[in-house]
């Protein structure tokens, strides 16, 4: 039978974008921090090859364009909930056309595009939380109300429900998916009070689990065929305590995948790839 | 139909011209006679062959009567029929003739009839007012009076969406329910994603053609039905690829599958309203089953859950929320809201009096006496979602077969329904762009200092606990936190336990909750397995505790690992509150003698250590002012005195009985006509075996016993625990009262006589009213009724967060619940606008205070274990009328997996010596009972106030 909003984490598709080697000296940054980019790439790589190899996701890789340095962070140009794709307006100027790529690749895929026309609308990806049930836009630097207001739009079944953040570049800079109703959050204030809100606004029930690192609390979660739930998240090198919490989920795959230059440009995990269900939700 | 009004029905005919030309002079009439309208615009009924011909023998005899109602002579027929035109969910009217003066009750039973309905709690019916708004007809109210020179015209319609329609019994129900839906989805007022509606069109398609067949449906069968707003052939072929693969599935089934989607929606059943906010913003407020939405855009900015709202009032065209203070707040705020005009204010404020009550109260809250005439009486007065579930499981007839009429077709002429809610959108845009620039919006948002009197309501505790020792085994300080607010016309306060809508989302996911139901109505049943459980020393886990413990909610505390905790500490307590809850249904309730305000106020109780009792508690306010029945304003005010600290002792006091001493009691203490203090006592019986026992026999003996009964129930003993006198400017005399406690007499049941001689407390309104506005005594009655299973326990540490046991399943995951915290910190903030404002015109003045104590025997310390229990919610219920004020507490504790529930109620009866105190205070004890049949009475204190002569000293 056709059921709506099932299927949480289910995913076929990902797409991922190369690093332009404009990334380490031009990408946008909150801190200062030298980047390595062979590391970075590296790291990509391997990123990528958990997606593609060990969960077995069916991988678009997006060329790398040397005028945009920023645009290996896919997640930011597009937000993909069942089989629409909203393609955003990012924040930041320079990352405008990160789009365009986006846009084609998702046309390819047959998604149904919805594109942001306001020229008064910015929205990241990155501050795009779906719970499976809702949606949390933060409100930050990078997104504005009306970015948000077009994203309700463009997923009417759901509530959309604005977070301001006050710190942190994204709203997933400090939150994310570990499961179904699994909500991830660091332990800063900020973050703390940003789930306090968001349970203020929220008509479900979601757990919590607080990982003592808000950038570990950026993770990704896939329930895939064969190996139920799957979680992608920080290695023990950038934060032992966070993945001592992690490794309590008994049971879930534990994936730790190295993102340490990476988030020198505060490029999280989920940042740099959108996932997307291809079946159709009655399959 | 035609039965009743057989006689007279052709009267709408006959009347019409008349009616037309006389509706004016008429309305003016001084006559008795019920006054004319003008007929329905629409009126031209092609009524019903039948009733026609029926009629037609009678329209002499009619039309002589409907002249001769114009006569001044007129006098013996008085019984006018008028023609109703309602607009069926299927979008076919239904012609129906009522008496002129019928309420909408009765109008509404017979679409009910016809429509062959009987899970009816979720519909209601619809009018258009003069500006096109949309009302909601009161049922209790006459039909007149409220379309007033409207046409009779009207829609039937959900009015409330139930949030899991797979609960409903009947499929007849849900395919109504899928009617309005489809008119909701159509009309745009239900907005979904072009995935969604083709999911919803094709199961509508299924279930109105059936399968699929190639044969005869042509290439666009589809086409000739509204699916959506904006119907595209990609749509239309979406849905026949989705229907083609729906083959054998019957019309109930696809119904069901439509609901199930349906309903994930989020503004599944948000009812929204325009409106601005405190700077003028354009917003929308939503009003749904879980609390009231605030959007803007279409954004949602702000929600708030019904335990979360304090209170709910309006006043002009301002509509105000009072919000419980957050978790790093310390204050209430009160947010107000403009609305486009007054009629949009109060429609708000009814629409979530109603959403409250239906669904968050088990029973609806007794209507306003009618008393003054000013400020809205209003109460919703049908069944909770919880009564209607319960009576729905009773329903015992076979599956009604029905038609499913062919919905709404693009030829077809849209329904009144469907069509309006554009307009109504239109017009309220208008309206508030109108009224918005005219006034400054003068809306407020308030914060309320409470520290002072927090501060002296400390220490008040503190003393309390102090001098409570002397007959405490167990010293326990007081968790409860109290909250009052006292609503009045006009302003509805709706205040929560935080059992929230979460938990019901959890019981639902996990269990239909029809089971649920079952419990309530079961107690007794589930005590009994308790029993059995104990005998055979199976300390196994009730069937209430597997549901409990397989709860996600529920997790094992550890106090070390980080990990997944439910984001909602309060729900986690409300959570295993609201099951208690659900079982014992104590519903605020009020009777008609007194109508009764109830707020339910959230308690968390879990406090800081520190008294979470509000320091105003529950207060004995002796008086209020007049304003309060202005019609909605916003009342605050009220005057509370509070004495809470005496009354808290009391209770921890009574903590000690045993539930096993059933006894109830009754005293002297009534014959001095003073206030009273009922105690009912209920077992709970999620507890596991030992406390299942305890409770089993609290509940053999808890037979509700009217007051005026008590005497000849000689068996029942009562024992009179102690007078005291207080000294009188002592409001807070707890000391003494704890002595109170110490002292047990046995009461005598003659004594009870007093408490015959019931007349209304109207008689003390009266006398209020009448500006003696020096009340020269004033009386407290305060009725405590405490259903508490023995073993209850407040939690030594307040600060003891609700210990839950882990979900086997979810043991993966070490989880730190943070409960206590967020339960906390709402404790020992009280209301304390409430208290503030009271001094205004309080025209009491303490004086002589007497109070008196009953308690059940106390064999309860069988299992007087010093253990605290894990107080899980606490919730305060506060109704008025003009002389009393009844503030009920409900705390429930979960101790070793028996969860025990106590009421306390107390009474205030405010008024000169012409009230009948005796009465009231047994009418109070009556109402008890009926209330709680399941409780019993254990304890019953008087206390009275007397002022004393203003001249006199003090």
């Amino acid at each position: 039978m056709a059921g709506l909003m099932a299927g949480f984490g289910h995913y076929t598709h990902a797409i991922v974008r190369g690093i332009p080697a404009s990334l380490a000296k031009e990408a946008l940054r909150t801190n200062q921090a030298e980047v390595d980019l062979d590391k970075a790439r590296t790291e990509h790589d391997a990123y990528v090859q958990v997606l593609r190899t060990r969960l077995g996701l069916e991988v678009v890789e997006l060329p790398a364009d040397e005028s945009l340095p920023d645009c290996v962070f896919v997640e930011d140009a597009a937000v993909v909930c069942g089989d629409t794709a909203l393609i955003t307006r990012p924040g930041a100027e320079s990352r405008r056309r990160e789009t365009e790529a986006m846009k084609e690749a998702l046309t390819d895929l047959n998604m149904n595009i919805v594109e942001i026309a306001d020229e008064n609308a910015t929205l990241d990806g990155g501050d795009v939380l779906f719970t499976g049930r809702e949606f949390f836009v933060g409100l930050s630097k990078r997104t504005n109300q009306r970015g948000a207001e077009i994203l309700a739009d463009a997923f009417k079944d759901y509530a959309v429900s604005t977070v301001p953040v006050l710190e942190g570049l994204h709203l997933k800079s400090f939150c994310s998916m570990g499961g179904p109703g699994l909500i991830v959050i660091g332990s800063s204030d900020p973050a703390q009070k940003a789930l306090k809100i968001m349970q203020q606004m929220s008509d479900h029930r979601y757990d919590k689990l607080t990982v003592p690192d808000d950038l570990a609390a950026n993770c990704i979660y896939m329930n895939l065929p064969d190996k139920g739930h799957v979680l992608l998240h920080c290695t023990t090198d950038e934060f032992p305590e966070s993945v001592k919490v992690f490794e309590k989920l008994k049971d879930h795959m534990l994936i730790p995948v190295s993102n340490l230059e990476k988030v020198k440009l505060d490029g999280a995990l989920t940042c740099c790839s959108v996932l997307i269900n291809k079946k159709k939700p009655d399959n | 139909m035609t039965t009743e009004s057989g006689s007279e029905s052709k009267q709408p005919q006959e009347n019409r011209e008349a009616e037309k030309s006389k509706a004016a002079e008429e309305q003016t009439s001084p006559q008795n006679q019920p006054e004319k309208f003008p007929a329905a615009a629409g009126h031209s009924t092609p009524a019903k062959r039948e009733q026609e011909q029926q009629r037609e023998d009678q329209v002499s005899h009619r039309s002589s009567s409907s002249r001769l109602s114009k006569s001044p002579l007129r006098g013996v027929r008085k019984v006018k029929i008028m023609q109703c035109k309602v607009a069926l969910l299927d979008g076919s009217d239904y012609t129906v003739d009522v008496e002129k003066r019928a309420k909408g009750q009765i109008l509404f039973s017979k679409i009910c009839e016809h429509l062959n309905l009987l899970e009816k709690d979720y519909f209601g019916i619809t009018y258009r007012d003069i500006e096109n708004q949309k009302n909601w007809l009161d049922p209790s109210k006459e039909l007149k009076k409220q379309i007033r020179n409207g046409p009779w015209n009207f829609a039937f319609n959900v009015k409330f969406y139930p949030p899991d329609p797979s609960q409903l019994s009947e499929d007849i129900t849900r395919y109504y329910l899928c009617l309005q839906l489809r008119d909701d989805v159509v009309s745009g007022r239900l907005p979904c994603s072009f995935a969604t509606h083709t999911v919803l069109g094709s199961y509508t398609v299924q279930s109105e053609l059936g399968d699929y067949d190639p044969e005869e449906m042509a290439s666009d069968y589809v086409s000739e039905l509204r699916l959506a707003p904006n119907q595209t052939k990609e749509l239309e072929e979406k849905v026949m690829e989705l229907h083609k693969t729906y083959k054998g599935m019957t019309p109930a089934e696809a119904e069901m599958h439509f609901l199930e989607n349906a309903k994930k929606l989020s503004m599944y059943g948000v009812d929204l309203h325009h409106a601005k906010d405190s700077e003028g913003v354009e917003i929308m407020l939503g009003v749904c089953a879980s609390g009231l939405l605030i959007y803007r855009d279409k954004l949602r900015i702000n929600r708030f859950a019904w335990p979360k709202i304090l209170k709910i009032s309006y006043k002009r065209n301002n509509f105000y929320i009072k919000i419980r203070p957050g978790e790093f707040e310390q204050f209430e705020s009160t947010i107000g809201f403009k609305l486009p005009n007054h009629r949009a204010a109060k429609r708000l404020w009814k629409v979530c009096v109603e959403h409250h009550t239906f669904f968050r109260l088990v029973s609806p809250e007794a209507p306003q006496k009618k008393f003054l005439s000013l400020g809205s009486k209003f109460r919703y007065s049908g069944r909770t979602q919880a009564q209607t579930r319960r009576a729905s499981s009773q329903i015992i007839r076979p599956a009604p077969f029905f038609e499913r009429t062919s919905s709404k077709r693009y030829n077809m002429s849209r329904s009144l329904d469907g069509a309006t809610i554009a307009e109504n959108h239109d017009t309220l845009m208008k309206d508030s762009t109108a009224g918005g620039d005219t006034k400054a919006a003068a809306i407020i948002t308030t914060v309320t200092t409470e520290r002072e009197e927090k501060t002296e309501q400390e220490d008040a505790q503190k003393n309390s606990t102090d001098t409570h020792e002397a007959g405490a085994t167990s010293q326990e300080p007081k968790t409860d936190s109290e909250r009052t607010d006292f609503a009045f016309d006009g302003d509805i306060t709706v205040t929560e336990s935080e059992a929230d809508e979460e938990s019901e989302t959890q019981t639902q996911d996990t269990e239909p909750l029809p089971e649920v139901a079952k419990h309530q109505t079961n107690i007794s049943e589930l005590k009994r397995s308790f029993l059995e459980t104990a005998g055979s020393s199976t300390p196994g886990p009730t069937e209430w505790e597997k549901r409990l413990s397989s709860s996600p909610l529920r997790s094992p505390r550890s106090d070390e690992a980080p990990m997944i905790e439910p984001l909602e500490p309060q729900d986690t307590k409300d959570d295993q509150q609201s099951g208690a809850e659900r079982k014992e249904e104590v519903g605020p309730k009020g009777t008609e003698a007194a109508g009764y305000l109830v707020k339910v106020v959230p308690d968390s109780v879990v406090t800081e250590g520190v008294t979470s009792s509000g320091p105003h508690g529950i207060s004995l306010s002796t008086t209020m002012d007049d304003d309060v029945f202005l019609d909605g304003t916003l009342r605050e005010e009220v005057e509370e005195k509070t004495p809470d600290s005496q009354e808290e002792v009391s209770e921890t006091s009574v903590l000690r009985l045993s539930p096993g001493a059933v006894r109830q009691e009754v005293s002297q203490a009534i014959t001095d006509k003073k206030g009273t203090l009922i105690i009912l006592k209920e077992a709970e019986d999620q507890a596991d075996s030992e406390g299942g026992v305890m409770s089993a026999l609290v509940d053999e003996e808890e037979e509700a016993v009217g007051p005026e009964e008590l005497e000849a129930d000689k068996n029942q003993r009562f024992l009179l625990c102690k007078e005291a006198e207080i000294a009188p400017e002592d409001i807070f005399t707890h000391n003494a009262v704890v002595k109170l406690l110490s002292l047990t007499e046995e009461m005598k049941g003659g004594d009870m006589n007093h408490v015959r001689g019931l007349d209304s407390p109207k008689k003390a309104m009266a006398s209020w009213i009448s500006e003696e506005v020096k009340t020269e005594a004033s009386e407290v009655i305060s009725a405590r009724l405490k259903s508490s299973p023995t073993r209850m326990t407040v939690s030594e540490s307040s600060a003891m967060p609700l210990v839950v046991q882990g979900p086997p399943g979810q043991e993966k995951t070490a989880v730190a619940t943070e409960t206590g915290a967020a339960p906390g910190k709402t404790a020992g903030q009280m209301p304390l606008d409430s208290v503030e404002a009271a001094t205004k015109d309080v025209p009491v003045i303490h004086t002589e205070t007497k109070t008196i104590t009953y308690e059940a025997a106390a064999d309860a310390d069988t299992n007087g274990d010093a253990d605290p229990g894990v107080l899980l919610s606490a919730q305060t219920i506060t109704s008025e009328t003009t002389s009393t004020t009844t503030t009920t507490h409900i705390t429930k504790t979960v101790k070793g997996g028996i969860s025990e529930t106590r009421i306390e109620k107390r009474i205030v009866i405010t008024g000169d010596a012409d009230i009948d105190h005796d009465e009231a205070l047994a009418q109070a004890i009556k109402e008890a009972k009926e209330q709680h049949p399941d409780m019993s009475v254990t304890k019953v204190v008087v206390h009275k106030e007397t002022e004393i002569t203003p001249e006199g000293e003090d």
